[in-house]
């Protein structure tokens, strides 16, 4: 999916509730981390729910996220977080403005300030990785 | 006059906005008329710091300073305003108290008994001073509905036992521990008792002399005063024995380079100026609690509870966790398939306020196998509409949302 396709497949909901319910679906799609990845050193600080993220730099230089959480509606932010920066080279991380992004969604009206905040960890995170690796 | 819930919630300029449910009183009270006019007019008319000034002015803010001292000492039944000491919450006065009471009678080996049911700020300020002085902080174990266990807690104090610190009513589950009980147990052993009743203090009437605590510890915001304003309740003559805790303005006697004395309580443990404005508007926030009937208020906020409770036992998917024997204050709850955090965002989307977490209270959490609660808590200003639109909210979120 596209950043476009998703923007477009927000506006198709009306109401909150049915923006939420499309957000945990996004969330449900997303594969589970392996337990032994779980550990804290791959805690992303600042999120009310416990969220994990790893990364690697893949052979043809694209950057390849993973990411969890056992809160169902951050992993609807986390897919929304892989659609904008999943397996792009470094560069392109760290230039995405994901924020906008959220607010192109209309999820900034709903999402609390706390999560947002999560939300900000998660982009931070998956910058550092590209920062390193760029 | 009996208790009017309506007019009490209508006293409550943030309730003009009537698509508000706020369910998140346990973390922080809304704020009373009485409460905003106080600060408004102490510092329009009364603002001057206090003690030592020789103008009027200064002698009015000193006033309303000391008079809001003895409506706390009042509303505590403390024997003499002395025994208040102004801090800027609960988590400083049990500080205080560890710092510059317990710190002191401290040795290897010596044990600082607490509850499995704490917040963090009844456990961390013991660990610190345990961790530099070689002592143990004890907790005394919670039963799997959640009320201490009380005959192991009694089984825990020993001659080793220096310090005991309890909660008076659990912030994350809402069980009201019987503390004459528990003090009761702690004067049979000679040993110095601290209640924390930062939850307690608006929905249960407290008398300390009845009680016999030597300590009590509680925070204004969480009274529809100001925040950063509390206060610790210390018996006099441990007060008195107590070196300072910060040293500044104001908890002198004299200073010289070769030696300072010091204030007598409650000034030797106010050091700088303090939260003067704060003060006055929690004598305020009490004056106006008084007036609603505490006791009415408190039969009032139990049938707030008893309705929330009747609504989650109603929904499959819904478990509330903790069933204390007597609750006050607030429920904690998890829904099948939804994270806590989930059920607080999807909350408030329905416009319902609710707090999600630990509650500052992880070791309960580890205790009761849970990861975190959706916690729901009650104030005076609550409604059974405020129940309903929560049942419902919480209904269709159960619906549409888990699995």
């Amino acid at each position: 999916m596209t950043v476009d396709e998703l923007v477009e497949n927000f506006e198709f909901f009306d109401d909150w509730e049915d923006r939420y319910a499309y957000l945990m679906e996004l969330g449900d799609t997303l594969p589970a981390l392996a337990d032994d990845v779980k550990v804290p050193a791959n805690i992303v600080q600042g999120c009310m729910s416990q969220v994990w993220m790893v990364a690697r730099l893949d052979a043809d230089g694209r950057m390849h996220l993973e990411a969890d959480s056992d809160a169902r509606i951050v992993r609807g932010l986390i897919a929304i977080l892989f659609v904008a920066l999943q397996d792009r080279p470094p560069a392109e991380v760290l230039a995405a403005d994901v924020g906008a992004l959220f607010q192109r969604l209309g999820l900034d009206r709903h999402i609390s300030l706390n999560r947002r905040n999560g939300f900000a960890a998660m982009v931070q995170r998956a910058r550092a990785f590209a920062e390193r690796a760029a | 006059m009996p208790f009017d819930a309506a007019r009490a919630r209508a006293r409550f300029p943030i309730f003009e906005d009537a698509a508000l449910v706020f369910l998140d009183s346990a973390a922080s009270a809304q704020k009373p008329q009485a409460v905003l006019d106080a600060l408004a007019h102490h510092y329009q008319r009364d603002n001057a710091n206090i003690h030592r000034g020789v103008y009027d002015l200064s002698a009015r803010a000193t006033a309303a300073y000391e008079a809001a001292r003895a409506r706390v000492a009042a509303f505590l039944g403390a024997a003499s305003p002395d025994e208040i000491v102004f801090t800027r919450g609960a988590t400083e006065a049990i500080n205080l108290v560890a710092q510059s009471f317990v710190r002191p009678r401290l040795g290897p080996g010596d044990e600082i008994l607490v509850t499995e049911m704490e917040h963090h700020a009844n456990i961390v300020p013991w660990q610190l001073i345990a961790e530099a002085t070689g002592a143990v902080v004890v907790p005394a174990p919670v039963t799997d509905a959640g009320d201490l266990d009380l005959d192991a807690f009694a089984a825990r104090v020993s001659s080793r036992t220096k310090f005991i610190s309890v909660v008076h009513v659990s912030n994350a589950i809402g069980t009201v521990n019987p503390i004459a009980d528990i003090i009761e147990i702690a004067k049979k052993n000679g040993i110095p008792t601290l209640i924390d009743a930062a939850q307690s203090v608006t929905h249960v009437p407290l008398d300390v002399q009845a009680l016999g605590c030597d300590f009590l510890a509680f925070s204004g915001h969480k009274l529809y005063g100001p925040t950063g304003i509390g206060a610790l309740y210390g018996r006099a003559e441990l007060l008195a024995a107590m070196p300072p805790y910060q040293g500044g303005g104001d908890m002198i006697e004299r200073v010289s380079f070769s030696g300072t004395t010091f204030a007598a309580p409650p000034a030797r443990f106010e050091a700088g100026t303090p939260h003067i404005a704060g003060a006055v508007g929690l004598g305020a926030a009490i004056d106006w609690l008084t007036a609603q009937g505490l006791a009415d208020v408190a039969a009032y906020e139990a049938t707030l509870l008893d309705a929330a409770l009747e609504a989650l036992d109603a929904l499959a998917g819904v478990h509330v966790v903790g069933r204390p024997r007597e609750r006050a204050s607030v429920i904690s709850f998890l829904v099948d398939g939804l994270h806590p955090s989930d059920v607080g965002t999807l909350l408030d989307g329905y416009g319902i306020a609710v707090r999600t977490g630990h509650h500052c209270a992880w070791p309960l959490m580890d205790r009761l196998g849970v990861p975190g609660t959706t916690r729901l808590s009650v104030g005076v200003y609550n409604t059974l509409d405020d129940i309903e639109r929560f049942s419902r909210a919480l209904t269709r979120i159960v619906e549409r949302f888990a699995r």
